[in-house]
Formats: C-alpha cells, structure tokens, sequence
C-alpha cells in the first residue's frame, strides 16, 4: 500500500543564504532516486513536508518552479527546531521530501487573465515559483499583464535578488520592488509599505486576479486597496500558513471549520474565507 | 442471516477455539473499570460491562505507534533515510464492542481513508479486524446513541453481533466477514422463542434512551453564526483543557508525529494521540496561535464534533452518543446539552 506519510530521500545539492539576516536559507534538493522526482510531480502554490531524520518533519512552499527540472527548492526561515537544524545542514546531507501538498493557484482561471501579485517579506517563496512558471516561453502567452508588488522591510531582507533584478529588466512583467526604508543611497526602487505601493500603482482589476501572501497586517492593509481598485472576493486569491503535522487532511489541526489548509488549502480565495471560522 | 445461539457455559470454549486462529480483543475488568485487552486467556473475557472506559479505537489506531525508523549514524550508507517500520497486521476479532463504537469506527474512516489519501495503517488494520460486538441491553443514563443515528442495537458497524438473552447469547452474523470468522466455531441454530426476546430486548433499551438533541437542526444553522455566537463564553468556562473528553472519545482521532532518538544512532518517527484541547495543538513556529484562548478550543471540538463533520460529509455527527466524555468530564461539560444549545442557538433553559 502507497504510504503518504513516507519522505522520498533527497539530497541537498546546494544551501544559499539568501537574507542579511541570515534567517533565511534556501535549499536545493535532488532526488536520491530519480523516480521520485516524477511522482513528485507539483504545480506553483503546493507545498511539501520537509523531513529531517531525528528532528521531525515541516510544511514549507515550493519556491521552486514545476518547468525547472532535476531539482526541488524551498527556503526556509529559521523558527523551530526543524529549521534551526536545517540551518546548520550542509550540501551533500541526505533528508527528505513528502508531497507535493494543498491545492495551488487556479492556473486555469487565471488563463486568459492578468495577474496582480504581491508579496511582502519571505512569504514570496510560492509567488517565485508562480513568476518563474508564468514567465516560462510555453506558459507565457496563457497570461496577460503581469503585476509584481514585492515588499520587505530593508533591501537585505529581498529573498531572490539576482532573479529580482533579472525580472526588472525585462519588459513582459512590471516589477515593483519596495522596502520600508532603507539608508542606501543608490537604492533605485520603491520605499514604502506594500499597501501604500500596491496604490500608488493602482494595477487596474480590469480582468484581474490579485494574489497576495504576506504578514497579515500587510494582507490586512492592502485588502481595502484591492477591494478600492475593484477587485471582487473572488479575484482575490491568498495562501495560508498554519500548523501541520500530516500534510494530507488526516492529523486534525489545521481546519478552518470544515476545511484543512494542508488537503483543501492552502490557497483560498477571500470569499472563500469568509464563510469560514477566522481561526487563522 | 439465521440467528445461532450460545449457551453461556458454551461461550468459554467459543472464544478459546476464536484465540485459536485470531488474536482476540474483548473486554477486561480492570481495577473499576473495563478496557479492551488481547486475550491471554479466554476466560479474562468480561461481558458483564456496560461499556469500556477508553473506545477502543486504540486497536485500530494505537495512542503511541512507530511509523518510522531511521539510523543517524555517519557511517551507515543509508543514514538519515527513513524507513516503514516492520508491522503485524494477522486477523484479529474485537469481541464484546458495542454498536456505538462499532459505528464510531465507520465515521473514523471517511476522515483516515479519503479518495485522495488512505492512512495505510488505520486501512490495514481495519481489513484485518472483525467485530463481533454486544447490543446494550440496558444503555447508561449518559447514553444518547438513538440522538445520533446509531442504538444500542444497531449492526450497521458490525460483522456479527451477540444479544446477551440471560441464559446464552444469540448470534447474528451480519457480513461475509463475520461469516468466515465464525465458520470455524460450531454453533447451534437459536430456539424459536430467542427472535421474540431480542425484540423485546432492542425495544426495551431503545425507549431507556431518551433523545439529547437534534443533530438535523444544528446541520441547518449557518456556520458563522452559531460559531460567533455569544454561548460559547458560558460552554467553555469551567473547562480545564484537560483533553480527558479527547482521550476516551471514539471519534476523536487527531494525532502528532514526533521524532525520538535512541543512543544518538537510531530513532523512530511516531504517531501520537493528541488533542484539538492542548494550546501547542496549534502553535505555530513562529509564535502565532490561531486557537491561543480556551474557548476557541472548546468551540472547536464541540463545532467538529456537531457540525462541521455533519456538513462534510452529510452522513450526521462525529459522535456516537457512547456517553464516556459526559461521565469522565471532571467540570460536568454535557455534550448533550451543548448539542441542545447549538440546535436551538441560545443558551436559554432547553
């Protein structure tokens, strides 16, 4: 019998310390068994259970993308005991991967459509894999206008920088990278919260979904916005973090009301929430 | 299928020629109390119980169980690989369950085995087991299974079930399942007047069970607006969050996994009980709790309990009416009186 709880082995092929925090790391994993990589197969917006023999197992965004082949990527912020011990793992350590996990952005809506997306501090793991898929030369011309608004609280806190600036160069997405503050001086983007750019450049809803993942006070703020520039409930698409154990709707935790975020999330739509308990 | 009959003095020899082939649950006294217990010896087997103190869902799915095994040391080749820990899943028979838990086991499975997901050990064992159960002839006060859609001699759980008729126990064989377990016993066909009694037994017992509440008009309410309203502070106050109502419940199946390393070498993941009751049940990593107050726990397992479950799955509430949480609750909490307050969506008198 096929056992849902049981990892794939993977091997870390490169640890990359993307913030000046240094909490955030992001992880490269190859399949030790090439199989696996196949029945692993996932789209932008799922997640995984990380495993790490002896420290126990966490659900994390898949930052990378389902059109990069031969490698997995998450980033992971140092916060509990798996993470910490992530942290002090090493390129060439064994551990494992079980997944992928949830539901993922509705691709197929979203054909035809332009897409909002934006992104506060390191809840943009998923939103990268959903970019780089998007700006893949097949899956390109399915979108229309692509709106980026990524904020963090200062420049070394932006996870993905090189590929930030990549973004920017190009002319078939509109990148606006934001920060709190900064004392840089040759800083060349936005400075402000994520709300105040979010209207400031006023992406029109015409045919519009707007995805959104951040902190909640940065959800909580920019939600009015959206509504203001016309986007309905349910053009408003968001992610959710909670607490997991199983990962597959069995565990019991992570419900709101009849729903579990790990089986029937994690992305919801805002009319979605709210019919539902806010116990998130 | 055509009842059978055991002679009391008769049953001894039935369990033992059971053990025979099967490894056998059935109830044990234990101290004041009765658990299911794999019998050593056919005669610890005690019917004389109205029910056990825990559910025995424990066979099925037991408090603590290794899932996994792995090595941590350096030199192994297949260090940090986890690996499925060898398990025994031999037939076995639970003897003496009654309808209650019996049903409690059916709505356990639409939440252990999904279209998309199987738990292949809760599935594994659930193949391997046979439930032989005993229909209450006389249901406790704190009884209300006739309230959620099962009774105290309801089979809809059941491979077989016994009816204690005072001097043997007539045997309904209910499934194929049931058949083949009991093909290797020699029973005797029941005397004619044994279908009368056990009529007049089920109805006896059904009328002793008066109805707590009315699970349908709970299904009808909004979500929102029995989950926001104000009852809940009154519910939860006496609540210890002790999770004693979790522990005994059939239904109550959420569980952890946690990693344990023995000698710094080798270590197992393992699958633990736990409880939607417990403030770490929720805790995210990062500090942020989205169940941090009391009363938020308790909404969440009576609102599971009563209504969530009932509007997944259309098939009633997640609870069998055993009782066990309303006798073992150290502040008197009364799912009863809870199920009639969410019905009626105050908390005036019912």
């Amino acid at each position: 019998m096929n056992n849902p709880y049981l990892p794939y082995p993977v091997r870390i092929d490169s640890v990359i310390t993307e913030t000046e925090d240094r909490n955030l790391k992001t992880f490269k994993f190859i399949f030790l068994n090439p199989e696996d990589e196949e029945k692993f197969k996932y789209t932008a917006g799922q997640f995984a259970m990380l495993s790490v023999a002896g420290q126990g197992e966490i659900p994390i965004g898949i930052a990378s993308s389902p059109t990069e082949k031969g490698f997995i990527k998450f980033t992971v912020n140092k916060v509990g005991r798996v993470t910490t011990f992530m942290h002090n793992m090493k390129a060439g350590d064994i551990m494992g991967v079980r997944g992928p996990c949830g539901n993922w952005y509705p691709w197929d809506i979203l054909e035809g459509k332009n897409l909002v997306i934006i992104g506060g501090g390191f809840a943009f793991t998923t939103l990268r894999s959903s970019i780089v898929y998007m700006l893949n030369p097949e899956n390109r011309s399915k979108y229309g206008k692509i709106d980026v608004v990524y904020g963090a609280r200062h420049p070394g806190l932006l996870l993905y920088r090189d590929e930030l600036a990549a973004w920017e160069a190009r002319d078939d997405i509109n990148m606006h990278i934001t920060v709190d503050g900064t004392t840089d001086p040759n800083w060349k983007y936005n400075v402000g919260f994520v709300p105040a750019i979010t209207k400031q450049k006023a992406p029109s809803a015409e045919n519009s979904y707007a995805i959104i993942c951040g902190p909640p006070v940065m959800i909580k703020f920019t939600l009015p916005v959206l509504t203001e520039l016309g986007f309905p409930p349910e053009r408003i698409i968001s992610s959710l973090e909670m607490r997991m154990k199983c990962g597959i709707g069995i565990c019991g935790r992570c419900n709101l009301g009849t729903e579990y975020v790990c089986k029937d999330g994690p992305v919801f739509t805002l009319e979605k929430l709210s019919k539902l308990p806010n116990e998130y | 299928m055509s009842e059978m009959f055991i002679a009391k003095g008769d049953f001894p020899a039935i369990i033992e020629r059971l053990m025979s082939r099967y490894r056998v649950y059935a109830p044990v006294k234990n101290g004041r109390y009765y658990d299911f217990a794999a019998l050593k010896e056919a005669g610890a087997a005690d019917l004389g119980f109205k029910n056990t103190r825990v559910s025995p869902k424990g066979v099925l799915y037991p408090q603590a169980e290794r899932m996994f095994e792995y090595s941590l040391a350096k030199d192994d080749p297949e260090v940090n690989i986890v690996k499925e820990t060898p398990k025994d899943f031999s037939p076995q028979v639970i003897l003496g369950i009654r309808p209650c838990d019996a049903k409690g086991f059916k709505l356990d499975d639409a939440n252990f085995c999904s279209d998309k997901f199987k738990d292949p050990w809760w599935a594994q064992r659930r193949e391997a087991t046979t439930l032989i159960g005993l229909a209450c002839n006389t249901p406790s006060s704190t009884c209300f299974c006739t309230t959620v859609n099962t009774g105290p001699f309801d089979t809809t759980g059941l491979d077989a079930m016994l009816v204690d008729t005072g001097d043997g126990y007539a045997l309904q064989v209910l499934t194929e399942k049931g058949k083949n377990v009991l093909g290797i016993v020699d029973l005797k066909p029941a005397p004619a007047q044994v279908a009368g009694k056990i009529e007049e037994l089920k109805a006896g017992a059904e009328k002793s069970i008066p109805t707590a509440f009315d699970p349908a008009a709970i299904a009808q309410k909004e979500t929102l607006e029995i989950f926001n309203a104000p009852f809940w502070d009154e519910i939860h106050f006496g609540c210890l969050n002790c999770g004693t109502c979790t522990f005994l419940c059939p239904t109550c199946w959420c569980f952890d996994i946690q990693d344990e390393v023995q000698e710094g070498t080798k270590g197992d993941r393992l699958r633990l009980w736990d409880s939607c009751m417990f403030s770490l049940f929720t805790f995210h990593g990062s500090g942020h709790n989205p169940r941090s107050q009391k009363v938020q726990r308790v909404r969440q397992r009576f609102m599971h309990k009563l209504k969530y479950y009932q509007d997944k799955y259309g098939t009633g509430t997640a609870c069998v009416g055993c009782g066990r949480c309303v006798q073992a609750c150290p502040v008197n909490i009364d799912i009863r009186q809870v199920g009639r307050i969410l019905g009626s969506g105050c908390s005036c008198p019912a």
